[in-house]
């Protein structure tokens, strides 16, 4: 029975992975760019929220609604005042640039917050379980996250299917050129992409923020994972990076079940090599390039 | 129609400049450590200590820059290496009782053995994606070591074999060694650069499917500089663990000591030139013996600098100098010199387009 419960707690982990694995994968669809810097924006919507409920005294909830609005004007920004720059040169550019501001995020939440563990409290969501055996109760909270995701990523299908920015974000990612031939404004809709993307991993970073402890540097794990999820999903493809979220959640917790609380993240790690070295494509790949 | 008579050159007498006041330098550094130290007569007191750091810090900028600012491998995981280097350095010294000194350079051939099996994987990845790929690799060793009981788990090991050393003859040894590394990573790339992979890669940097299109075999060109890199990093990671005389995962395998700062160093300096990461890291070196005491502001502000670095001058400090001087202290580059000028029909001579290479 506790292997049963090991498996629900890893694929409900899942869903959070996917939500942190969603907007890199948007960003990277729509502009070719990977943000290393994906991870630290997640964690920094986080400290956002916590400094809402410390200095503020807002509650957590609207802290963390604060938190994803206030990150979606950052994305807007930053895409255009800092990243646009950088796409359309070399390849390397937007590589070193997403690190720096990585290092720049991490150093400056030291700064801000110290290296201290802080989490953000929810007392009454986060305890309370769904009671079904003895020995197997599943958590309110990470099975609403669970279903939040699933519900998030149907939406975001949507969004992008039939909504005038949803077409223009594929028309941009299929050719830049025609694209902007047809009148679309590039540069805004990477803004524009950047700024859902970046609100989505806020949510996703105060979700996990209610869920579990976090510190200045837990951006880079969390650029991890989210980059495991989309690599072992496939490209391209919003289902895929929620398969590839659970798939490593289950690797890591049962991993951790099997062989020692040390070695859980070892074993996500090792799927994902798995997962590379045999369907290099990802289990639902929809574009060819990686 | 008469066309011009040329040759290609490489050298010029700058490089023979470059060279007198390379080997001058290289002389001061090798007797540092003796009584011939000459570094203090010029009023720079720099400990032993930070000279090994420069010079390792130098090596690691050298073989990031080839991997990232010539390979177009922008590696943000080589603490995979440093960190395998310097529990290689346990591994060998005090395990197996092999001369430290030879350990530090198994250490090296340690990193291959890992780097062989792991590059075709991370090279099914592309651009930022691969980035995160070389972390994943590093993380996995960090783990792999925490995780295990006999290499100390988290709290790590002393390299005992090391410390007698150390304890009986000094830092000198080590010192040497480090210098040896940094020249060697130089020599290695210049080498490298002139060589038929020299152009390879050039060509992979620019247009990497144009490149294979032309018969360049892309994948062996990458697997050459990152197992070459990887043997670095093992090498420089057994040399710092030299020094150190402690061994932990959190340091061993830290992405901003063996990564962040060799990129910044790069960026810094000139990314895709040898004179860059050169420059890059003495820039480096003095902002650490004066900033380096504000932490957590000392770093942020290198990622300020790097993005606007990278951003605003993405050829870095020689990217200017090579830009307004044309000056290059390495003849990796092929020129063309016009020998006489045109006896007749001058006017009609075709204007030979430049086959310089943009190295």
């Amino acid at each position: 029975m506790n292997w049963v419960n090991v498996f629900i707690q890893g694929l409900l982990l899942g869903g959070l992975y996917a939500l942190f694995a969603l907007g890199l994968s948007l960003v990277f669809g729509v502009m070719r760019l990977v943000n290393l810097a994906h991870g630290d924006l997640g964690i920094m919507a986080a400290f956002v929220a916590l400094a809402c409920v410390q200095w503020l005294h807002l509650p957590v909830l609207y802290s963390g609604v604060l938190a994803v609005v206030i990150m979606f004007v950052v994305g807007y920004a930053l895409q255009r005042g800092l990243l646009n720059f950088t796409l359309g040169t070399d390849d390397t550019r937007p590589i070193l640039v997403t690190f720096g501001l990585s290092i720049i995020l991490q150093n400056a939440l030291l700064i801000g917050f110290s290296a201290d563990t802080q989490g953000l409290q929810a007392t009454a969501l986060t305890t309370s379980s769904i009671h079904i055996t003895n020995s197997l109760a599943i958590g309110y909270y990470p099975l609403g996250v669970f279903v939040f995701s699933v519900l998030f990523i149907a939406g975001m299908q949507l969004f992008l299917a039939r909504t005038k920015i949803g077409r223009a974000f594929r028309a941009v990612s299929d050719d830049r050129e025609a694209a902007e031939l047809m009148g679309i404004n590039n540069r805004h809709i990477f803004a524009v992409a950047m700024a859902v993307a970046l609100a989505i991993v806020a949510l996703a970073g105060v979700l996990m923020g209610i869920r579990t402890t976090f510190d200045p540097t837990s951006g880079s794990l969390n650029l991890i994972f989210a980059f495991e999820a989309v690599i072992m999903g496939g490209m391209g493809s919003l289902w895929g990076t929620m398969a590839g979220g659970v798939l490593l959640g289950l690797a890591q917790t049962l991993g951790a079940q099997a062989f020692g609380s040390g070695w859980g993240l070892l074993c996500g790690h090792v799927v994902f090599l798995a997962v590379l070295a045999l369907r290099p494509q990802g289990f639902f790949a929809k574009t060819v390039t990686a | 129609m008469s066309a011009r008579a040329f040759h290609v050159a490489r050298s010029s007498r700058w490089h023979l400049v470059a060279l007198a006041v390379g080997i001058v330098v290289l002389i001061i550094l090798v007797l540092q450590p003796t009584q011939w130290a000459v570094l203090p007569l010029l009023g720079l007191n720099i400990l032993p200590r930070d000279l090994i750091t420069f010079l390792t810090l130098l090596a690691l900028g050298q073989l990031w820059n080839l991997l990232g600012g010539y390979a177009g491998l922008v590696s943000v995981g080589q603490q995979a290496y440093v960190g395998i280097g310097a529990y290689g350095l346990w591994l060998l010294g005090d395990v197996f009782h092999i001369n430290p000194f030879v350990s530090v350079v198994l250490a090296g051939f340690l990193a291959v053995v890992i780097a062989v099996p792991v590059a075709p994987l991370l090279f099914r990845l592309r651009g930022g994606y691969f980035a995160i790929g070389t972390w994943v690799i590093a993380e996995v060793m960090r783990l792999v070591v925490s995780n295990i009981q006999s290499t100390g788990g988290g709290s790590g090991k002393t390299v005992i074999s090391a410390a007698q050393i150390i304890t009986a003859h000094g830092f000198g040894g080590v010192y040497w060694m480090a210098l040896g590394a940094a020249v060697a990573s130089i020599l290695a790339v210049f080498f490298l650069l002139r060589s038929r992979l020299g152009l390879a890669l050039t060509a992979i940097r620019d247009n990497d499917i144009a490149a294979r299109s032309s018969g360049v075999n892309v994948f062996r060109a990458k697997m050459i500089v990152y197992v070459i890199a990887a043997f670095g990093g093992g090498v420089v990671g057994a040399i710092v663990a030299f020094q150190l005389l402690r061994i932990q995962p959190a340091a061993a395998f830290s992405v901003i000591n063996w990564t962040a700062y060799p990129l910044v160093i790069v960026v810094i300096g000139g990314f895709g030139s040898i004179e860059g990461p050169i420059i890059g890291a003495v820039i480096y070196f003095a902002m650490l013996q004066t900033l380096s005491q504000y932490g957590s502001w000392y770093l942020l502000a290198l990622g300020v600098l790097a993005v606007v670095m990278a951003t605003k001058a993405p050829r870095g400090i020689w990217g200017w100098v090579d830009k307004y001087w044309h000056l290059h202290l390495f003849p990796v580059r092929r020129r063309l010199v016009m020998e006489a000028p045109p006896v007749t029909g001058a006017d009609t001579a075709p204007k030979p387009t430049s086959t310089t290479e943009s190295a």
